[in-house]
This record gives structure tokens, sequence and C-alpha cells, in this order.
């Protein structure tokens, strides 16, 4: 594919007085895995649905594997493949029904369709079980045959809006390896929106999103870069003496948190052989930690995600029940 | 590999190396046709599943016939002259059992919106407007059928198996069924809670219903009445198809002139094909609204 697989340009959605997205900007490169973090009415579902051609925006502009989301609509939706926050399978039909009547609704040649369903299914571990109901499916079930029908028709973008949302801690890590291994074999490129930040380094880059604005926009590797120092965590006998001598010997500040001396230094692992070598005190353990991406989303909004989904939890209901009650302007 | 729930499927090596990539040809009419018909047999495979909600359609149109049917008929059968008040409220009952079927069928626009499968659709590359015709014929489909199992009780309120009855009853079931099924989807776009779909429901049909004259003939009524019935558009479905089922009846002219008198206008009998263009006309009316609606809605 020639030129970016998303284009996005001061991209904004009002609902009424309730202004969802803030005239954003970024390009999401082909083949690339791309994230949107933040918290809960941050705008991320909103902009995902302008992509989808769901939701018009109010201005800016968009493209699509090449095509306007809004002038060029039927051709953005041939080219994307998408997975909704809630499951929208029909739980009537069973698991290969469910592919075959998306592959009918695509137009896919028939002929070719025995052959890609086996190869989404089998690559979602769903194979066995395609003659099975989908109402006897699990939640992780559901979603994994969610994702393999995003991808019946080889969409050049996949949307995931919250692929893991509402699962157990298994099946969301297991989600997530079909998603790794959906990018070495698919050549798709990857658009997903979580506000789990520990699931966002699966990302090739990160959006993090507060407010309906992008704040942020970089590699896991260089946000986590920008907010800068390692965190440093010691044992020893005496913290209270050891706290003085890091004090005294580097010139740092360190603090006793949760039983350990801690303190941040830029390069936590060069610094550990310094450590013991010039401090002069027994160490009986040392950790040495990188910053997360909580941390970059303190960084960048400050404020933790789990504050601010609290804090904005009333407008976020606001936000959805204009979505819900959308259509009328 | 054993699929187990959730587990053991993570470990799956990266298979298949050869990428099996499909195309999605541009939209045409033909996809257009396509999506129509999904929606349709999607309308039909959920009414197969669903033997509880054929069941339960039965029962007001059933409790109406045989029970209010029977009931009443010891108080009216001085008016009636000789003829059975079930055979004469057969024509009606046929025209609301197939009236709830649809409206139960446009409903579950308003659910399905919500939870899934509508949601597909709708970023699928087809227009919105073969899904509400999908709809539409799919919800019409379905009502007919639910109306065959009445047709078939024809024998038991003493209306004749006649082939050409059967079929004309059949054929009128299948247009009040399209407008209806089209009259709840206009509704049912508007709306994004079934429950308040359901209320709304009820406090249109029942009295749509009632005051059609499904229950009573049309002709001498109270005058506040009598125009409330000219307005309301079921009366134009019940005449015409009352019309039809006393057409094979072998009863008196009497009994025939004051149990089907037939809808007049200012004095002015209506054809019963005019009747029936109507009742098409509100129906592609409705559904042209519908497709407006819904693909103005985001």
């Amino acid at each position: 594919m020639d030129g970016p697989a998303i284009l996005v340009n001061r991209l904004a959605k009002s609902f009424g007085e309730v202004v969802a997205v803030r005239g954003v900007s970024f390009e999401v490169a082909p083949g690339e895995v791309f994230g949107f973090l933040g918290p809960n009415g941050a705008g991320k579902t909103t902009t995902i649905n302008m992509l989808c051609t769901l939701v018009t925006p109010s201005d800016g502009r968009a493209t699509v594997a090449g095509h306007d989301v809004v002038r060029e609509r039927d051709d953005v939706r041939r080219n994307i493949g998408l997975v909704f926050q809630d499951p929208t399978l029909d739980g009537y039909l069973t698991a290969e029904q469910n592919l075959r009547l998306h592959a009918e609704l695509y137009g896919i040649d028939s002929a070719l369709v025995p052959a890609r369903m086996r190869q989404v299914l089998e690559m979602v571990g769903l194979w066995e079980r395609r003659k099975a109901a989908v109402g006897t499916f699990s939640g992780g079930m559901r979603r994994r045959l969610e994702i393999a029908r995003g991808l019946m028709h080889s969409p050049r973008v996949l949307f995931l809006d919250e692929p893991t949302i509402g699962l157990d801690p298994q099946t969301r890590s297991s989600i997530w390896s079909y998603i790794r291994l959906l990018r070495q074999s698919e050549e798709t490129t990857i658009f997903l929106t979580t506000h789990y930040m520990e699931e966002a380094e699966v990302c090739d880059r990160i959006a993090i999103m507060d407010q309906g604005e992008i704040v942020a926009l970089d590699t896991p590797a260089a946000l986590k870069a920008g907010v800068g120092a390692d965190r440093v965590s010691i044992h020893t006998d005496d913290d209270r003496a050891a706290t003085a001598a890091v004090a005294e010997t580097f010139g740092i500040e360190a603090k006793l948190s949760e039983g350990a001396v801690t303190f941040s230094v830029p390069s936590g692992e060069a610094f550990v052989p310094r450590l013991f070598s010039e401090l002069e005190l027994p160490i009986k353990s040392v950790s040495v930690s990188r910053p997360t991406l909580d941390d970059v989303f303190m960084r960048y909004t400050g404020t933790t995600i789990r504050d601010a989904e609290e804090a904005r939890g009333r407008q976020a209901n606001r936000v959805a029940m204009q979505m819900i009650a959308g259509g009328r302007r | 590999m054993k699929a187990t729930p959730d587990t053991g499927v993570a470990t799956r090596p990266p298979a298949t190396p050869a990428v099996v990539r499909v195309h999605v040809p541009p939209r045409s009419f033909r996809s257009e046709l396509r999506a129509v018909k999904i929606v349709w047999r999607r309308e039909l495979i959920r009414f197969a599943n669903d033997r509880m909600r054929i069941l339960t359609a039965l029962v007001q149109p059933l409790l109406f016939l045989f029970v209010l049917g029977s009931g009443l008929q010891q108080i009216s059968s001085a008016g009636t002259d000789g003829v059975s008040l079930k055979t004469f409220i057969y024509p009606g009952i046929l025209c609301i059992a197939v009236m709830f079927t649809a409206m139960f069928s446009a409903a579950s626009i308003v659910w399905d919106r919500e939870f899934g499968f509508l949601r597909e659709m709708m970023v699928a590359p087809v227009r919105r407007s073969s899904i509400v015709i999908g709809k539409c014929i799919g919800g019409a489909t379905v009502a007919s059928l639910q109306g065959v199992i009445l047709i078939l009780l024809a024998g038991a309120v003493d209306v004749p198996y006649d082939p050409l009855l059967l079929l004309g009853i059949f054929g009128l079931q299948l247009l009040l069924a399209f407008s209806i099924t089209a009259f709840g989807v206009m509704v049912a776009v508007r709306i994004k809670q079934i429950q308040s779909f359901m209320g709304l429901m009820q406090m249109v049909v029942m009295p749509m219903f009632f005051i059609s004259g499904a229950l009573f003939p049309v002709a001498g009524l109270p005058a506040w009445l009598g125009v409330l019935n000219r307005i309301d558009p079921l009366t134009y479905a019940v005449d015409p198809m009352r019309r039809l089922v006393f057409n094979h009846l072998d009863i008196s002219q009497t009994a025939r002139a004051a149990l089907d008198p037939g809808v007049t206008w200012w004095g002015w009998h209506v054809p019963a094909l005019l009747e029936v263009v109507l009742v098409l006309l509100m129906g592609l009316a409705m559904l042209a609204v519908a497709i407006w609606e819904f693909s103005a809605s985001e």
C-alpha cells in the first residue's frame, strides 16, 4: 500500500455541547500496530467510530487505506475490519455460519471462503469449534471469533476497540498473543484502543488521549524514556543510614517507600555496579524498574488513569448517552 | 489440541505460512441484493429458532377468536343472522395475528442495533436502505408464515378451504405484514430502548386493533367512532379481508349486509381494491421514511 494506512488531520467531533474529540492529528504507517491509550471517555471510541465511518466528523479530515472517511465511505468500509467493544455475533448461528454470513455480506468470492475461513479460525484456535453455536461460547471465545470475523475479508486496517475489556487476565494475554501473531502473518495494520497500561506495550506506537486530545504520541520505549528516570529500590539493615549514605555518596535524594530505600536515576542498570562499589553499607537486595506507561500517563496528564476515569466518570456517561441518543442533531 | 474455553490455545505455533488473501469487490447493485437477502434470511432463521415466539404470538389472536368469539356468541346471536360470531371476527383476527408478529420483527431492530448484528451490518460496504428493505421483507415473510397457522384454522370457524380464498388471504396478510413492519421499523429507528418501543407499540397497536372494525361491523357506528375508524389505517386491511372471506360464505343477503357493510367515505362505498392500494401506499411511504431516517442516523 502506498502512503499511510491512516491519515488524520484535525479530526473533531461534538455531540451537542459535549466535545468528545478536539481536533486530533496523526498518521499510521502500513503494517503498524497503533494504540490509543486513555481513560474511558477520553474520546477513543468516538475517534474509532469516525475512522470506521460510523460517526460523521464535525470537523477535520481523515483517510483510511487512502480513502476519505466521509466522501468515500464505501471504499473505506471495504478495506477495514472492525471488532467492537460489545459482541456483535449472532448467538443463534454457529461460528462457521457467522463467518459465512460475513463473507457473503462483503461479497467475497465463494471459492475462497472455505480456505480463508479455516485460516482465520485456526489463527484464533476455534477451528475445532466451528460447528458450535456461538451462544455456547465463553466471553473470550466470542472475542476471538470476532477477531477472526474482522479478518475474514482480508482488511487492510483492523480496528480493535478495547479488544480485551471485560475478559479475565489469562484470556486477555491469549488475545494479545493472537494480535502479535496476526501482525506477523497478515500484513494488516492494526489500530486499537485500550485503557490497560500494560497492554499498550504491544503497540509499535501509542497515542495517549485525554479529554479528547492527543497529549503524547511515540513508541512505548520513547514515551517511557521521556519520563526519564528508572526507579532503584534497595533493602538494607539500616534504611535510615542508607538514605543518608545515598544522599552523601551520590548526591541523590532517596525516600523510604514500601519498606525500601527508593530513588530515581537516569539509567538504573548502569548505576547498580556503582551502587555496590561506592556505597559503604551492606546491601541485601536491589531492584531496578523501568518507568511504566502509567508513569508516562501521569507525566502527560498529571493524574493516574484510574483517577482520571473516576473524575470523568460523569462526563463520560454524558458523552455515552449523547452517542446513544445520537442521530438527531 | 483441544480448544477448551480460553486456555491452552495461546501456545499454538504460528502455522500456515501461505496466507489466503481475499478481495472485497466494490459496492454494486448485486451486493445490495445480497445484503437484502442476508437480512431477510436471518429474520427467517431467528423465527425458526424461536418456537416460543411462534406460540406466544398465537395466544392473543386465538383468545380473541375462540374465547371472545364463543363467549359473546350467546348475547350476539340475535344480531348476526345465524352467522357465528367466530366466523364474523375471523377476518379481523387474520389481520391482527400478522400485525403482532410484524411489530415484533420490527422491534428487533432496536435490539439488534444496540447488541450486535445490525452494528456489524452498518460498517459493511452496503447501503442502509438494503438493511431496511431486507428487514421489512423479512418481517412480512415471518408474519405471513405465522398467519398461515391461522388460515389453517378456517374450517374451525366454518370458513371453507377454497384455494382461491386461502391464496387471497395469504396475499392480503403479506401486504399488511409488510406495511406494519415498515411502520414498526420507522418507529424503531427513532427509539433506542426496547422497553420504550414495546410500550409505544402497546399504545398504538391495541387502539388500532379495536378501532379497525376487526370485532364489529363498521356501519352505523357512533359519529366519533366512525371518524376514528375511517382514520385508522388497519380499517383498510380488515375490510377487504372481511369482504374476501364473506364472498366465500354461504349466508343470507341480510346477514351479509349487516355484518359486512363495507367502509364508506361520506356515503361513498370504498372499493376493496382501493383499500388494498391504500395499505400498500402507506407501507411504501413508511418504508421510505424508515430508509431516510436510518440513513441519516449515526
